[in-house]
């Protein structure tokens, strides 16, 4: 069993009662699943999104879906509204006043932006990883403790922040000095125990917002294996500026430029074959 | 020209550093003003005090519990005095500082940019209310209204100090954890919500631990200020140097003591005149182990949390 899947085994019933049961994602078994099936599996979906910051539109009519169990890329220039649309799926934009959001945005069963959902309902289940590592002013223990006891997790709490620190293959690194400050340990092991965190509160979906760009190399690629790890348990959605990475990393990728979706296909045909002119420019570095 | 263009650049330079040098004397000399004034005052009161202890035993002064200078027979037990200023700062930090801290919460966690653009100045200008105008305002209007509670209650009372200084420094106190709470990076809270937890989740247990040291500081602020203040108790808790814990009975703080003194006909070289000094060394002292205390809280938590 991979560490990874270990992640689940400690997840306590009252727990997960919490939140609306939902079906285990369909694990695909075959990697080279053909791109219409993975479609059909995509249970993040945006449709006819628009967001405005004020009167500006930062993301216009973007029609996308991020198949299960995938790591989706969103590539695109500086400014573009790729992470703008990033954290409209888990409501991260409600925190700044100017922004709306149109269309629909959808989870399984449930309308993000629904008049009965509780945003904190979406973020129990899409859980996000930021740009620059955030941990807690607390210990590496208590970062990874705190949300689950906050809500209320019932289980072995020790059991939880081991199994979700060797999920983010940073346990090894960590495992005799927990109770240590967070901010002693280096940025790219920062980024890991945000992850850990993350899966701590065992979400479906993992948004990704260039969670390498404050990071070095060697950390960059300790990410990266993470998340082709985590792909086989969550779906994943990275916005990246790293074009390398989209291509190492992800299964799709989405081009974005001016707000708008330009192109969206399998991360092999965006990088050696797009369709619009625009995209191949870009992944070739023409611009951007 | 040339020759011209290297002169005239010389010049201008040697002009400047000309500049620089008095520019530099000049900051130096205002800064050296005010450590020069604080070493004098220590030096005053020290030297000033010295003829106090050389009458009164400093044991006698530190552990004494009754306090009557201006009278015979004379006693000068600074333990009363002590306590005065005791109640009316344990007194008016429990009602500040909760309040306080809640309101900076809700300003910096909960409030709309346009609540907190009209409450901040607000409680700038209530930072800057003249003190003797509270003192008047606790004489005339909170003690009325506590007598109406309980008619047993002294003109003069501790209770109604207590109450007004905590009016005066909650603003500060306000002021400055909101300061500290606003300091602690979005992305922390950023944090908190991603992982599917509540606002008031996030403001209690992530950003007010994040800015405990801004917090605790502001605490230790409150404490000097509430310590220091003069005018308000003068007036409001009366001049009866005794030894309660009644917040209801009239009390004389060291400060008021100093007021009364200063302002009375006391002979100037006598005891009496000598104890101001001895008082006024005790309050430097205090609250400069407060201050003392605040740096090293805020170093402590700085070191841990950044």
């Amino acid at each position: 069993m991979s560490s990874a899947e270990k992640t689940h085994t400690v997840s306590e019933e009252e727990f997960m009662n919490k939140r609306p049961a939902t079906p285990e994602p369909q694990k695909n078994s075959s990697e080279a699943s053909d791109k219409e099936s993975d479609m059909k599996n995509a249970h993040l979906k945006g449709d006819n999104v628009t967001i405005s910051y004020g009167s500006e539109q930062a993301v216009k009519n973007v029609d996308i879906r991020f198949p299960t169990n995938k790591i989706t890329a969103v590539i695109g220039p500086s400014g573009c509204g790729k992470s703008t649309l990033l954290r409209a799926f888990n409501r991260m934009n409600d925190f700044i006043p100017s922004a709306s959001v149109e269309g629909s945005l959808i989870y399984r069963d449930m309308d993000l932006y629904g008049k009965d959902i509780d945003p904190v309902e979406v973020r129990l289940r899409i859980g996000m990883v930021f740009q620059k590592p955030n941990p807690f002013p607390k210990t590496i223990y208590k970062n990874i403790a705190w949300a689950p006891q906050i809500n209320g997790y019932k289980g072995d709490i020790d059991e939880l922040v081991e199994s979700s620190l060797r999920s983010a293959a940073l346990w090894d690194e960590v495992s005799d000095r927990l109770h240590d400050s967070a901010l002693g340990l280096s940025g790219g092991q920062q980024q890991r125990l945000c992850i850990a965190r993350a899966l701590a509160m065992k979400p479906e979906v993992l948004l990704m917002d260039e969670p390498c760009s404050a990071l070095d190399p060697v950390s960059t690629s300790h990410i990266e294996d993470l998340m082709l790890e985590l792909k086989k348990q969550y779906t994943i959605v990275i916005v990246t500026h790293n074009m390398q990475q989209a291509a190492r990393v992800s299964d799709y990728t989405a081009f974005m430029d001016s707000g708008v979706l330009i192109e969206f296909d399998d991360t092999g045909t965006i990088f050696t074959k797009p369709s619009v002119q625009r995209t191949e420019d870009y992944v070739s570095g023409r611009f951007g | 020209m040339a020759e011209t263009a290297t002169f005239s650049l010389g010049k201008s330079k040697k002009r400047s550093r000309w500049i620089e040098e008095a520019t530099r004397s000049g900051f130096f000399l205002c800064a050296l003003a005010s450590v020069l004034t604080t070493f004098g005052i220590v030096f005053v009161l020290i030297r000033e005090a010295i003829p106090f202890f050389q009458v009164v035993p400093l044991t006698d002064f530190l552990f004494g519990t009754r306090w009557n200078a201006l009278i015979e027979p004379r006693s000068f037990g600074v333990i009363p005095l002590l306590m005065g200023t005791m109640i009316i700062v344990i007194g008016s930090g429990l009602i500040a500082i909760p309040i306080g801290l809640a309101s900076a919460i809700y300003l910096s966690e909960f409030a709309s940019d346009r609540t907190r653009k009209i409450v901040k100045p607000v409680l700038e200008i209530l930072a800057g209310i003249p003190t003797v105008v509270y003192g008047y305002f606790a004489l005339t209007g909170i003690t009325p209204l506590l007598k109406l509670i309980n008619d047993d209650i002294s003109v003069f009372n501790a209770l109604s100090a207590s109450i007004v200084v905590a009016v005066m420094i909650l603003p500060m106190v306000a002021s400055l954890c909101d300061d500290a709470l606003k300091a602690v990076p979005r992305a922390l809270r950023e944090g908190g919500f991603a992982l599917g937890s509540t606002k008031t989740e996030v403001s209690l247990k992530v950003v007010v631990p994040a800015a405990l040291s801004g917090i605790v500081a502001s605490f230790v602020l409150a404490f000097s200020r509430a310590i220091g203040e003069t005018m308000a108790v003068t007036l409001a808790a009366g001049a009866t140097p005794k030894l309660t814990m009644n917040p209801l009975e009239s009390i004389q703080t060291m400060t008021a003591y100093i007021v009364q003194v200063a302002t009375g006909d006391i002979e100037h070289g006598s005891v009496s005149y000598y104890s101001l000094y001895a008082v006024g060394g005790m309050l430097f002292l205090i609250t400069l182990g407060a201050n003392l205390l605040s740096h090293r809280i805020l170093k402590k938590y700085r070191e841990q949390y950044e």
